[in-house]
Parts: C-alpha cells; sequence; structure tokens
C-alpha cells in the first residue's frame, strides 16, 4: 500500500469514528465546543504518533505474549507526557479536557493502530499511519463539536453566529445533545454511502480490536 | 465522618452525574454489550466489582505513596498498571476458586483494563480529593449507576430491536437516538440531592 492510500484511509475509509466507532468516550464528551474537540483530536495525535513510532521500532524486541502490558504502559507514559505538555503551554485546554486528558490512555484507537498497525509495519508507515487515523479522529470530533456547537451556543469556534446566538438549543451542548448530533452524523454518512460504512460499524466490543487482542474475541 | 455527606456522594454518582449517560464513561461496553439483558446485568456487575477493588487499591497508593512524594503525575501510569495487574489477579483467582462465578462474569473481565469507566472512576476519586470512605462511596455510586443504565438500556433496546426504521437509522443512529432520550431523563434528577439533603 502506497504511503499516500495509508495517510488517506484512516481519514476517510476507516475513519476511527464514523465508520470504527471506536474512541466514542472522548468523541462525545469533549465535542460541546470545537476547540475542545480540535485540542483533543491533536493530542490525541500526538499520542497516536509516539505510540505507533516506538512500538514499530520496538516491534522486534517486544515479545509476543506480553506485548499487552507492554503496549499498556508505553501508552501510559506517552499520555502523561503529553498531559504535562498540555499543562504546561495550553493551560486552559488542560482545565476544559480534565478527566479526558488522562483517559487517552484507555482510548481504543490508540491501542487498536498499535495492535493492527505498528506492529507489523516499519517506523516511518506507523508515522503516516499514526498521523492519519489522529487527523481522521480530529476531523471526526470536529464535525460532531460543529453541529454541537452551532445549535447549542450559536457560534463556531467562539464565535457568534449572527441570529442562531439568541435561539441556541442548549440541549445540544448538554449529554443528550451529544448522543443525537452522534447519531445524526452516523445515519447522514450510512444514507450516502447507501449502506457500505455500515457495514464495519457495528458497533461496541465486537469491533473494538482491544478485546479482540485480549483473547475473547468480544463479550457477546 | 458524616453519613449523609456519603448518601449526597452515593446518590449524585448513580442518578446526578451518572457516568454513562452524562459523563459520556464507558460508552464502548455500554453499546456493544446492551443487546441481550443478561449479558448486560454480567458487564454491569464485573464493571461494579472491578471498578470497588480498583479504587480501594489505588486510592492508598495515591494518597501514602504519590502524594506525599511529589509523584502525583505519575498517577496515569501507575493506576493503569495497577488495573491491568488487578485484573489479572481477579480472573485467576475466580477461575479457580469461584468457577460458577467465573463462567457468568469471567469473559467481561479481561474488557475491564481497558474500560475507561473503571480507570476514570479511580482518577475521580483522587481529583475530588475524596476520603477512603468516599472513595468507595463514590465507585460503587459510579458501578450501581452503569449497571442501572446498561440494565434499563438493554430493556430499550431489546423492543427498539424489532421496530422498523428507516435503513440508515437502523442500528447504531437508533441506539444512540435511544439513549439520548435516556440521558434527557436522568437530566431530570440534577437538583434532586441538593434539594433532598441539602
Amino acid at each position: 500500500m502506497s504511503r499516500y492510500a495509508i495517510l488517506i484511509k484512516g481519514i476517510a475509509k476507516e475513519n476511527p469514528v464514523f465508520v470504527l466507532a471506536l474512541g466514542l468516550c472522548p468523541a462525545l464528551a469533549v465535542s460541546s465546543l470545537v476547540s475542545n474537540a480540535l485540542g483533543m483530536g491533536l493530542a490525541t495525535t500526538l499520542v497516536l504518533i509516539g505510540t505507533n513510532t516506538v512500538i514499530s521500532i520496538l516491534r522486534n524486541v517486544i515479545p509476543d505474549k506480553v506485548r499487552i502490558p507492554c503496549y499498556i504502559v508505553l501508552i501510559a507514559g506517552l499520555v502523561s507526557i503529553v498531559q504535562m505538555l498540555v499543562q504546561a503551554f495550553v493551560y486552559p485546554l488542560y482545565l476544559a479536557l480534565g478527566i479526558f486528558l488522562p483517559l487517552i490512555t484507555v482510548n481504543c484507537i490508540v491501542f487498536a493502530r498499535a495492535e493492527l498497525f505498528a506492529k507489523k509495519n516499519k517506523p516511518f508507515d506507523s508515522i503516516i499511519d499514526a498521523i492519519g487515523t489522529g487527523l481522521g479522529f480530529t476531523a471526526a470530533l470536529v464535525a460532531i463539536a460543529t453541529v454541537r456547537e452551532v445549535l447549542g451556543h450559536g457560534s463556531w469556534f467562539g464565535i457568534p453566529i449572527p441570529g442562531l446566538a439568541e435561539n441556541s438549543i442548549s440541549l445540544f451542548s448538554m449529554a443528550p445533545g451529544g448522543f443525537i448530533a452522534f447519531g445524526l452524523i452516523i445515519a447522514v454518512i450510512s444514507k450516502i454511502s447507501k449502506g457500505r460504512a455500515a457495514k464495519l460499524k457495528e458497533s461496541g466490543c465486537a469491533s473494538c480490536p482491544s478485546c479482540a487482542a485480549c483473547g475473547k474475541g468480544g463479550a457477546e | 465522618m458524616d453519613f449523609s455527606s456519603l448518601i449526597i456522594i452515593m446518590m449524585s454518582a448513580v442518578l446526578v452525574n451518572n457516568f454513562v449517560l452524562i459523563q459520556f464513561l464507558g460508552i464502548c461496553p455500554f453499546l456493544g454489550v446492551s443487546k441481550k439483558l443478561d449479558s448486560a446485568i454480567g458487564m454491569g456487575l464485573a464493571v461494579l466489582f472491578v471498578m470497588m477493588i480498583a479504587s480501594a487499591a489505588t486510592w492508598p497508593i495515591y494518597a501514602l505513596l504519590l502524594a506525599p512524594n511529589g509523584l502525583g503525575y505519575l498517577q496515569t501510569i501507575v493506576f493503569i498498571v495497577i488495573i491491568a495487574a488487578l485484573v489479572q489477579l481477579v480472573e485467576i483467582t475466580m477461575k479457580r476458586f469461584m468457577p460458577a462465578l467465573y463462567k457468568n462474569l469471567g469473559i467481561f473481565l479481561p474488557l475491564m483494563t481497558t474500560n475507561c469507566a473503571v480507570f476514570a472512576a479511580t482518577l475521580l476519586n483522587v481529583s475530588a480529593q475524596y476520603n477512603y470512605a468516599e472513595a468507595m462511596t463514590n465507585a460503587f455510586g459510579a458501578g450501581a449507576g452503569f449497571l442501572l443504565a446498561m440494565v434499563i438500556f438493554a430493556g430499550i433496546r431489546e423492543h427498539t430491536e424489532n421496530a422498523d426504521p428507516p435503513a440508515c437509522i437502523k442500528g447504531l443512529p437508533l441506539a444512540l437516538f435511544s439513549v439520548a432520550i435516556l440521558a434527557m431523563a436522568f437530566m431530570g434528577f440534577g437538583g434532586v440531592v441538593e434539594n433532598l439533603f441539602g
């Protein structure tokens, strides 16, 4: 597969959120404002690039049997680094993301790319895969946040939209709005792609590679 | 220690700040394992159980080991390793001594390591500066809230499976819309705790 194809597949054909239904917790929780969504997406991208690079370099060193604990420790370490960087340089974002910053550790997407790609590919390809997947995740978050911020706050990226700002539907900035906005976007994608995207995204554990990796292959 | 403060923490964790419906934690297992009622109960019980023992183990380590030595920044990596080790330990112990229970809960245990609800509960105990009793109450409340949401949603889902929506709504979007309505219902609990016990 060419490098360009690796980059593009993470953004569109195998979009982690909209097609594979992975990483839903952060996708719903920090998507009430576009600025938070963008910050979360970029933080996750940073972690992804780090883990994919290290795991790809160490792919012949880590024994197969203990790879999962190794990945978990490695991901947690990199998340701590990113967390401290965000705290030091973008403090408002650190406060806005709160607990969801350390929770990148248990984001299925990071684990999935390590297990499905970085484990068997060269470092440079793995970095490209990480960038593609990270951008796909960021794009998905920004898309959900756009719907929620425009409808819930009447603004986009903090810029008020005339006419909407006075008549915002505050439900969309709260929890139920997140579920509705995400459901709507998936329905639209499924309509446009005529159900082709739907085959992959049978939700939950069956599609979550960290569950397949745990040896039980999903819980149903 | 004030008993009523424990009740407030408990009520707020189960109803007002429900982990799944209000705080968006543990969405993947919530959507993935809620197709059948009995597997939903199994998953919910496993989360409740692991959340309790994980909080019981991580709180003392943070309060006695990390915080006094200025190592608070290590909490992410330390907590996830403790949770992973505990889950393994519980699985082995349960398999050996409680095979009947293992048969029901065993398949859900390995999923707990990467469950964000469990990890979040341990982090929230620390960031909210709870004492040990409050932390355990919060963990129990969060787990019970997860179980409650899971059971209610499995009931709803068994009915929506028979519905005949437009093709593009079928599956995940329909489930998400149902969760949204359930979350709206839980928003009604906002303010209950303050008014009853405040």
